[in-house]
């Protein structure tokens, strides 16, 4: 019998392979972390220089201010007036009323969409259905503010008799439309993953289809389906081109949806090609650039939280 | 006893009972001429077979000859996977399963199923037992809370959870969850139940266990398991029946086929021969 030789491993090779694969993943790493660290450190004289604290210390970016002489307290964002106004409240009050609207309407859409391509929707059907809500993804953001801005505006002004175009409602429900595939795919994956083995249990006890999904399955994929709603309002606050395009942006404070508003995203973008280098708006502009930099961080960590979650309940550890 | 349950059932039995069928009501469940498919691949072969009511019969063959197939036919399971097909009919206290109910559910709420690898629902002991009983529309709690004790108990399951009946089903060992299993099927108070190869994943104390609740539970159903252990066919069954190759190639009292099989296969097989 002819002899079997096995070739030793060549530990260099392995080595050496190793460190460049893990190169890459600390390179992304790094300047992850050095994007955090200049943008905040760019957004420190907020806490530590007096000149700029005279405009714009915390709690004046918070709370309201008597800008002039016998006239009442407000909010009020306005950074390149006489007197300089840097509330940051209109500006919280707009990025909130947008991502409502778009979460409105995109969690409806995306999770009965998600409902109904893995539960109900024949295989061939599906096979559409999916790809072509991803898709949605892939649409550049600016084209997606395009249609808001010259499609969108004009149907709800004619339909509802708008006397502005460009509004929250407008801007909300474009930003929903980059946010459905976001819903609806994690949605999706976390439903069609929970196994057949629970379903055929649920079934073989008497359950009908709607049964198994409402009883089983949904409540199964449950930390699924909140991971796509938390990342897909990390992506309605963090948007920033379709909300420039359709919002108005006007820094309104009011609690209407039809008038218009302005973003902290939007805000960054219209205005920091613009501001004195190391002035008070432009501190203030990176102030608002970490605190999106923190929220999305805070959200992807929910998210991932939920979605770790999730893999431990299909796994059976956990309740 | 339970009225929402006698109710279904009696509803159930006077659907139209055809007089050859009623001759052979001695027979819990009878098959004729079962041929079924999967796609375009046929799975099972012009099988006939009768069972009997509150004994247990035991479905053994090779890998892949069908016994999942067959025993899943038998509360339309098979209905679940798409484009399959099957031709023939199963009759179930003398009604077709198949023609005679318009609703599925309502066979699977009498002819219950345990599986291979136990798959408890990531809930708690006691809403795995009461899924059953909700799904098909029972509210009362204390109802609800004495079935999940019987059903328990009638599992040999009650003194081991009766204290953790709020606690995950997973933080139980795999014996105890197949046992958990087998009270939730149990809850619905089917007529037949159906196992297939129900203690092929779990250890042979465990496997014990399910053996001695087995020769329980004959006594108030119609027990049909299908097996890879011959051991465990001759310990647990009364009837046993060969499959190969998608046919039924004989069946009869499990003495007689164990000590005295009339196919030459079927020896083969119980001897170890091949399979
Ligand atoms: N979902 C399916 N789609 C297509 N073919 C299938 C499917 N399930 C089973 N089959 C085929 O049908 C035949 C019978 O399978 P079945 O699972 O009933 O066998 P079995 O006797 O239960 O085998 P085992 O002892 O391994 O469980 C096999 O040839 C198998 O490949
Ligand atoms: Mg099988």
């Amino acid at each position: 019998m002819r002899q079997l030789k096995f070739k030793p491993k060549s530990r260099i090779r392995e080595f050496v392979g190793e460190k460049l694969i893990s190169v890459n993943a600390y390179a992304a790493l790094i300047v992850t972390l050095l994007i955090f660290i200049f943008v905040f450190k760019e957004a420190i004289p907020i806490f530590t220089d007096s000149i700029i604290q005279e405009e714009a210390a915390p709690d004046k970016m918070v709370f309201k201010q008597q800008f002039y002489e016998g006239r009442e307290a407000k909010w009020s964002w306005q950074p390149t007036s006489d007197v300089p106004k840097y509330s940051l409240m209109p500006l919280f009050i707009g990025t909130l009323k947008a991502a409502i609207i778009a979460m409105l309407f995109a969690v409806p859409l995306g999770v009965g969409a998600a409902i109904y391509s893995s539960e109900f929707a024949p295989k061939r059907l599906r096979e559409i259905i999916k790809p072509a809500i991803e898709m949605l993804a892939a649409i550049p953001s600016v084209v997606l503010g395009f249609f808001a801005l010259m499609i969108l505006a004009t149907f709800l002004q004619n339909v509802l008799g708008l006397t502005f175009r460009l509004n929250a409602l407008n801007a909300g429900i474009a930003l929903g439309l980059a946010v459905i595939p976001i819903v609806f795919t994690i949605a999706e994956d976390a439903m069609t993953s929970v196994p057949r083995a629970l379903r055929d249990a649920a079934t073989a006890l008497g359950a009908n289809t709607w049964q198994v999904s409402l009883t089983t399955v949904l409540p199964a994929a449950i930390p699924g389906i909140a991971a796509g709603i938390v990342l897909g309002f990390g992506r309605a606050v963090g948007e920033t081109m379709i909300v420039l395009m359709a919002s108005g942006n006007a820094a309104i404070v009011s609690a209407s949806f039809l008038d218009s508003v302005r973003t902290f995203s939007a805000t960054i973008a219209a205005e920091l090609a613009e501001v004195v280098f190391g002035g008070t708006h432009y501190t203030v502009l990176f102030f608002i650039g970490s605190l999106l930099f923190v929220f999305t961080f805070l959200i992807n960590l929910t998210g991932d939280f939920f979605l770790v979650r999730l893999k431990e309940k299909m796994q059976g550890r956990t309740t | 006893m339970y009225n929402e349950m006698s109710d279904l059932s009696v509803r159930v039995a006077k659907t139209d009972i055809s007089s050859d069928a009623a001759e052979k009501l001695q027979y819990k469940i009878i098959v004729e001429q079962l041929d079924f498919f999967y796609g375009d691949i046929q799975a099972l072969f012009d099988i006939s077979m009768n069972i009997e009511q509150n004994r247990v019969t035991a479905l053994i063959g090779p890998s892949g000859c069908g016994k999942s197939t067959f025993i899943r036919t038998l509360n339309r399971m098979n209905e679940t996977i798409p484009g399959t097909r099957m031709e023939g009919k199963v009759l179930l206290d003398g009604c077709d399963i198949y023609q005679d109910f318009d609703d599925p559910s309502q066979i699977r709420t009498r002819v219950g199923m345990v599986f291979q690898k136990s798959n408890p629902f990531p809930k708690s002991v006691f809403e795995n037992v009461a899924y059953g009983l909700r799904v098909n529309g029972i509210k009362d709690r204390n109802l609800i809370a004495e079935v999940v004790e019987e059903s328990l108990k009638r599992a040999a399951l009650w003194d081991e959870v009766k204290d953790k009946l709020d606690n995950s089903a997973f933080t139980f060992s795999g014996g105890q969850q197949q046992r958990l299993c087998i009270a939730r099927a149990l809850a619905i108070r089917p007529e037949v139940i159906l196992m297939d190869e129900p203690a092929s994943a779990l250890d042979p104390i465990s496997t014990a266990k399910i053996e001695d609740l087995i020769g329980e539970l004959r006594q108030h159903y119609t027990i049909v398991i299908v097996t890879h252990n011959m051991q465990q066919a001759a310990r647990v069954s009364d009837h046993t029946a060969f499959f190969y190759e998608g046919k039924l190639i004989e069946d009869g009292p499990t003495k007689e086929i164990f000590t005295r099989p009339k196919k030459k296969k079927t020896e083969d097989y119980i001897t170890g021969r091949f399979g």
